[in-house]
């Protein structure tokens, strides 16, 4: 058996970032298991810009963005397991992983970072009839045809789903020449980021179809064509509005699902909108010593902001391994009130002596309305926004001085006024 | 004339108002930092747009490498630059910030690795 400070599981940049913040802490002995061949996670794929605009003030790649972290593990003395797989998680913190090099692994952890990132919803999640003719595939495994394997997996392109995936997919296979008829979204709104329906479908031409969805596949062998219809206010498709359109690919960007098995199976308290841990303001789970952060925590638009969440559970970490931080801690929830859909985190230890910023999801498109933070019946403060959507996530800070004032009996709302 | 623009400068989506008169920009007003008045005086005049793509590699890890612009080339000649960067090929081993093709047709920005293989 081997013994660990801290066990970072996953390679990504949450894991990565997670585990450099320890290591500045203090944390001496740190490993990160990783499943892929190298680290980076799914950053490798992404070769489009737009990463690194907050964090490092300059637009990167993914590959990119993915490299300054890989470089800076590399000076450390951080150990890295790559083709690794972490099998399981006990009650005591032990890790089990696999590997072809050293068989079965047992790592005894002091403390424990979930970074395993997020994988994309199936087609078997959807309810789309027709045969399983080959040609349909999620936008991330497109993804990772045409940017690592080199190869493009078809000519005429239909993609349901308005996730920014799927939009950044319609403009990859526009460019090497695929023609991608169109994206349809079952929403009245997309669920991508405005700038990637200017630059990848306005750009090109591509229309989007709100309130649409594809309802059959045709084709045996080969994808042959779909139909798509326009749904009703209960998503339901109108049958009279039904379409064929001819295609040889149809691409799903429907959504991400936290990888969260290995947190069920140690008994970790799950949020039901996130479908990620129930975590405190360190990102800590209800189970002693173990921390999430990144996607798998819930899903963000950004991998900025995944960095700096992961810095947070890195550092909370470290306080847990070295004994630092409030010993004393006392809990209090934190509230959806109106429009928003989840908060992370789901609760605030009080004795923290630092700000704590909050970061959510609203449930709808709101217009020239009004973030509001109440504590115990008083606002705190309130933003005004141009707009809010439910593909870009925003924030709000609790003061110090406000969680100070506090007690267990406290509470804490965040709400959207019109 | 008046033209709302969504700046695609970064992740945050302003939207900007631009007021102009064929070449010439009188305004720009909702954006939030110095990108987004540029992004919105060159969309008005002559639209620019970084380009990423991949380039085969002989003999790497991987069958391609990913590249970038190195800075953002006239949206009207995308196309353009996609055939170019599908016409070479570069030899393994290949560093990230290789320059693979350099002023790319004449729009002053080379194309370069952004990982290596």
């Amino acid at each position: 058996m081997l013994n660990y400070d801290l066990v970072v599981v996953g390679g990504g940049p949450a894991g990565m970032a997670a585990a450099l913040k320890a290591k500045e802490c203090g944390v001496e002995k740190i490993i990160i298991l990783e499943r892929a061949e190298t680290l980076g996670g799914i950053l490798e794929q992404c070769i489009h810009t737009g990463f690194g605009l907050h964090y490092f003030g300059e637009e990167l790649s993914g590959p990119e963005y993915a490299a300054k972290f890989i470089a800076q593990v590399a000076e450390t003395d951080i150990d890295v397991k790559t083709d690794t797989m972490v099998l399981d998680i006990s009650d005591e913190n032990l890790v089990t992983a696999v590997n072809k090099a050293d068989g079965l692994l047992k790592i005894q952890a002091k403390a424990i970072v979930l970074a395993m990132g997020c994988r994309e919803r199936p087609r078997g999640a959807l309810e789309i009839a027709g045969t399983r003719a080959s040609g349909i595939m999620t936008a991330g495994t497109a993804q990772k045809y045409v940017n690592i394997d080199g190869y493009m997996p078809g000519k005429k392109v239909v993609i349901l789903g308005s996730g920014d995936i799927g939009l950044i997919m319609a403009r990859r296979m526009t460019l090497e020449g695929a023609e991608v008829k169109v994206v349809c979204e079952l929403m009245p709104y997309s669920g991508g980021l405005t700038r990637n329906i200017v630059q990848c479908l306005n750009d090109f031409n591509i229309p989007l179809r709100l309130s649409t969805t594809v309802v059959e596949t045709h084709g045996k062998d080969r994808l042959e064509g779909v139909t798509i219809a326009q749904v009703d206010e209960h998503l339901r498709p109108i049958e009279s509005t039904k379409e064929y359109i001819e295609c040889d690919t149809l691409m799903l960007s429907v959504g991400l699902i936290p990888e969260n098995e290995l947190t069920k199976n140690v008994g970790i308290g799950i949020d039901r909108i996130t479908n990620g841990a129930v975590v405190d303001e360190m990102r800590m789970t209800d189970h002693p010593g173990v921390f999430a952060c990144g996607n798998v925590l819930h899903v963000h638009d950004l991998v900025d902001y995944v960095t700096l969440e992961s810095q947070i559970a890195g550092e909370g970490a470290a306080e847990y391994i070295l004994g630092k931080g409030s010993s004393e801690k006392v809990y209090v929830n934190t509230t959806t009130g109106n429009g928003v859909r989840y908060l992370v985190p789901q609760r605030v230890n009080i004795k923290n002596e630092n700000d704590v910023k909050l970061y959510f999801r609203v449930g709808r498109i709101f217009k020239n309305a009004k973030v509001v933070l109440e504590c115990d019946g008083e606002i705190i403060s309130s933003k005004k926004k141009v707009k809010l959507a439910p593909g870009e996530m925003e924030n709000v800070v609790i003061p110090a001085a406000t969680l100070a004032k506090m007690t267990k009996d406290s509470t804490i709302v965040v709400r959207v006024e019109e | 004339m008046k033209r709302e623009l969504t700046c695609v400068a970064c992740p945050l989506g302003c939207s900007i108002t631009v007021e102009y008169e064929g070449t010439e920009v009188f305004s720009v007003t909702g954006n939030t930092c110095k990108r987004g008045d540029a992004y919105a005086r060159t969309e008005v005049v002559n639209p620019t747009r970084s380009l990423t793509s991949s380039v085969k590699v002989n003999g790497g890890v991987h069958p391609v490498v990913p590249v970038k612009s190195s800075c953002a080339v006239p949206k009207t000649m995308l196309f353009d630059c996609m055939k170019e960067i599908n016409s070479v090929s570069v030899d393994a081993p290949v560093k990230l910030g290789q320059v693979i093709i350099k002023n790319i047709l004449g729009t002053g920005a080379d194309i370069v690795a952004t990982n290596n293989d």
